[in-house]
């Protein structure tokens, strides 16, 4: 039996990065908001707290903060046609779950994207002509330029009081900050980290290479901070707990430490963890989502909360799956061509190499997640693609995220698996290497996309989401070509001892982590039978749903999506508080 | 000196005649845990009755653990040998505790063999999977070598892991080379982990690489000491509690 509740003015869907900040948005604006998070209500003073924290096995490896697969997974394959298995542990992603989602465990690093990451399609076909893109590469122009969104990235900068050297103010490049960013009307808020030692030999072998070291915009910030919301920050410890953890001191940005100390305070928002949300109830006729079903996870009791306003913030994968099992829009058919949601989902093509330095003493434990030296020279379209038979490029960075010695080690090729002389070289490399990696665009294509699965079923009885998904020609031609220009800097920086190069040779592997990069299923655009939302990420077929995260990315750039999806989240806020709620419809027509 | 005042399971005395050597070789790494001696100290001493009866591995299953164990991490300048480490008890209690149920696991069927890049796609739980591919294991070794494989000498041992690792050893409907991947996991989870979880005893693979744990604050230090040496003696979750 579901049980009906008393209308509220607003729902959202998952209180992570985006539903946190939306949330906020629509309090400030009067509206009474619902929050429905699935995992439970975190707390930082108790569940981040030392000595506890920085346990390893608990966290990184056991993954305690990640979204458990017992209760809902996804399926995996790598062509339509075959059969989609469950990914019965997580290990290529990890998608989060509880009271500030993923952004409560990752590692900080805050980009914006290229100006030409907004306008992919077009500024290619500008420059390579309009037959370049092969047609099976279904890739789109964002709906908003960078200098559209720059107010935004700069407001969720602010937010997290981001550390980090400009390389662009308004349009004055500066040696030392990313010469290749779009213009920017204000420097980061706080100055950049204390740089690493492998910080240091990158930037040295960059240079004599002609290349533009800078270091990573950082979220784990280098000095207390208040926030403009009234959040306080502490200053990082370089304690190299950063991504699978909780911040035990306030240093990392997050919706539990920028956001929610303000919004559970407010009296328009109110939280109900460890609500499952199950499907949007949808009338097809007046074009309206009218209310939410969920289940309380504690008691199994079903609810459904009606709502003026609501929005999904519940990250790529629920996104586009709460879409399908709600029968909003069309489900995308790769054979066709048509229908869009589910369609252009991405990831992230990786490419690390190990490096070993007898003479260095690395001190890979004294990190933070965003604390590498970084070059944009082979990213986006800052380097000439003719003749090389993809598009896209990498961002290539190098610098220890942490020191634990269960996952962190990297020995040097040939040494033995185990025994003595494993001990030994364990002993003699530990604090003397690093990696240098390679972190790639990846393109949209046809084949690769998200629909319900036929078979395996959550927890509750509902279809998993099925993944169909692998790495393409544009994927392999990118990660060798930028793998060895890392190899390259690589040299640069004189190792004693060299990893192999390892660009993306093989099919997509759900074990090994890759990143938590996922993107696209309910896509911006400008034309309904293609896209999800619109430019203000308004649901093309729901007036009053509005869908937030990266499953709005036509495509997945290089440079990690948070940045542009805190920037996002302000663009839409703003929309649905300035123009919607004064004359609720269409935002766009089409 | 055994705490009595939780209930615990009589190692010895469920272990009959096969587990006693094991049963032997194991007290003594523990016992030294529970004293806080040194390892190489607690090596040379004789065997005492174990502090800690197992809460979940046969004794047979325990000697196989222990057998492969050493033959990871054995005795040497760095460190005492795994099961000295209290490497059998990191996985004891792992496989008795949730995660060797099957938390955090999807465990619906249908259950079909798939490539291996879809990952693990078996019914088994932690704790099933590793009586499995021990019993699998030993059955292998038996026909290979003519014994169970906690009974093989040293120089045996690596071998025969070299030869699953190697993806050539034919077990019985088990996949050795991925049984193999698990069984490193959880040494090097157990060597590495901090010690509250029964290995990494004496924090001695920490000290091992100068890893300094806990409680990992460096602010100031990560100015001062780039491209130093850190000396700092290692401090786990017990010693900040
Ligand atoms: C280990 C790790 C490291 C990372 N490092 C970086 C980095 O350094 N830089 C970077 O740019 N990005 C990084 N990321 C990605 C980053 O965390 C995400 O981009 C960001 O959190 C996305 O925000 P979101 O609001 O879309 O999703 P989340 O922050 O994940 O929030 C979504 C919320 O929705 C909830 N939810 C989902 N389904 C339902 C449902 N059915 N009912 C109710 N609630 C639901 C979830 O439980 C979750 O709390 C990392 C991610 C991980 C896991």
């Amino acid at each position: 039996m579901v049980t009906r509740l008393k209308e509220t003015d607003a729902v959202v869907i998952g209180i992570g990065w985006t539903g946190s900040i939306l949330a906020l948005e629509l309090a400030k604006a009067g509206l009474n908001v619902v929050g429905l998070e699935r995992g439970a209500a975190r707390r930082p003073d108790k569940d981040f707290a030392t000595p506890e924290i920085r346990d390893e096995l608990t966290y990184a490896v056991r993954q305690k903060l990640v979204q458990d697969p017992a209760v809902e997974t996804f399926t995996m394959r790598h062509e339509s046609g075959e059969t989609a298995l469950p990914i019965r542990r997580f290990g290529a992603f990890l998608p989060g779950m509880g009271l500030g989602g993923a952004g409560t465990i990752w590692n900080g690093l805050t980009w914006r994207f290229l100006p030409f990451d907004h306008q992919l399609r077009s500024r290619i076909e500008a420059r390579y002509g309009k037959s370049a893109i092969p047609v099976d590469m279904t890739i789109a122009d964002w709906q908003m330029s960078y200098d559209e969104l720059e107010p935004f990235y700069e407001r969720f900068e602010k937010l997290c009081g981001t550390s980090g050297k400009a390389g662009n103010l308004r349009g004055t490049r500066i040696d030392g900050g990313n010469i290749f960013e779009g213009p920017r009307q204000s420097d980061y808020p706080n100055r950049p980290l204390t740089q690493s030692q492998a910080g240091a030999l990158f930037e040295r072998a960059a240079k004599s290479l002609g290349y533009h070291p800078y270091p990573t915009p950082a979220s784990t910030i280098s000095a207390a901070y208040t926030n403009p919301e009234g959040a306080v920050m502490g200053a990082c410890e370089y304690c190299g707990h950063c991504d699978r953890f909780g911040c035990a001191v306030n240093a990392k940005a997050s919706p539990n430490a920028s956001v929610l100390p303000i919004l559970l305070q407010d009296r328009h928002f109110t939280l109900r963890a460890d609500s499952f949300v199950t499907q949007i109830v949808y009338d097809k006729a007046s074009r309206k989502a009218t209310a939410v079903r969920y289940v309380d996870m504690n008691t199994g009791q079903e609810f459904e909360q009606p709502a003026g306003l609501i929005a999904l913030c519940s990250y790529t994968f629920s996104n586009t799956r709460l879409m399908l099992l709600s029968g909003i829009g069309t489900p995308y058919d790769p054979q066709t061509m048509t229908g869009a949601v589910g369609k252009n989902y991405c990831y992230q093509v990786t490419a690390p190499q190990h490096l070993f330095f007898a003479d260095e003493e690395i001190n890979p434990f004294m990190a933070t997640g965003a604390h590498a030296m970084n070059i944009d020279d082979f990213n986006g379209d800052n380097f000439d693609h003719e003749g090389l038979g993809f598009f896209g490029g990498a961002l290539i960075f190098a610098g220890p995220t942490h020191g634990r010695p269960i996952m962190g080690r990297a020995l040097p090729p040939g040494t033995p698996r185990w025994g003595r002389a494993w001990k030994q070289a364990t002993a003699q490399w530990y604090n003397h290497s690093f990696s240098i990696h390679a972190s790639g665009a990846s393109y949209a294509h046809r084949g690769n996309y998200l629909d319900l699965d036929p078979t395996y079923r959550d927890r509750l009885g509902r279809p998993l989401l099925r993944m169909t998904y692998n790495f393409r020609d544009n994927d392999r031609k990118l990660s060798a070509y930028v793998a060895e220009k890392a190899s390259g800097l690589a040299k640069a920086m004189n190792p004693t001892v060299m990893g192999p190069a390892q660009p993306r040779r093989g099919d997509f592997d759900v074990a090994p982590y890759q990143s938590t990069h996922n993107t696209g299923g309910t896509i911006m655009g400008a034309d309904p039978k293609t896209s999800v939302v619109n430019r203000y990420l308004q649901s093309w077929d729901a007036d009053n749903l509005f869908i937030l995260g990266a499953s709005v990315f036509p495509q997945n750039p290089a440079h990690p999506p948070t940045g542009a999806v805190g920037a996002l989240a302000y663009w839409a806020a703003q929309a649905i508080t300035t123009r919607y709620l004064k004359s609720p419809g269409k935002l766009v027509s089409a | 000196m055994v705490d009595q005042t939780i209930p615990r399971r009589n190692f010895l005395k469920g272990a009959g005649v096969a587990g006693t050597a094991v049963a032997a070789t194991l007290s003594s790494g523990l016992a030294a845990c529970a004293d806080g001696q040194t390892p190489s100290a607690a090596a040379a001493k004789p065997a005492t009755p174990p502090s800690e009866p197992l809460l979940t591995l046969t004794p047979g299953e325990a000697a196989f653990l222990s057998a492969v164990y050493d033959t990871f991490i054995p005795a040497d300048q760095f460190s005492p040998s795994g099961t000295d480490c209290g490497l059998v008890v990191y996985i004891d209690r792992q496989l008795a505790g949730a995660w060797g149920q099957g938390a955090r696991f999807y465990r619906m069927g249908p259950f079909l063999p798939g490539k291996p890049e879809q990952g693990y796609q078996l019914p088994l739980t932690p704790r099933e999977y590793f009586a499995n591919g021990i019993a699998a294991a030993n059955a292998w070794s038996r026909k290979t070598y003519g014994t169970p494989f906690d009974q093989l000498s040293p120089a045996d041992r690596d071998a025969a892991l070299k030869t699953m690792d190697g993806g050539k050893a034919e077990f019985v409907d088990f996949n050795s080379k991925r049984f193999l991947e698990t069984l490193y996991q959880s040494a090097m989870e157990g060597f590495f982990a901090d010690p509250i979880y029964g290995g990494n005893r004496d924090k001695v693979s920490w000290k091992m690489v100068n890893y300094p744990g806990l409680p990992a604050t460096y602010a100031t230090k990560a100015a001062e000491y780039r491209g130093k040496k850190v000396n700092l003696s290692p401090q786990s979750i017990a010693d900040l509690n």
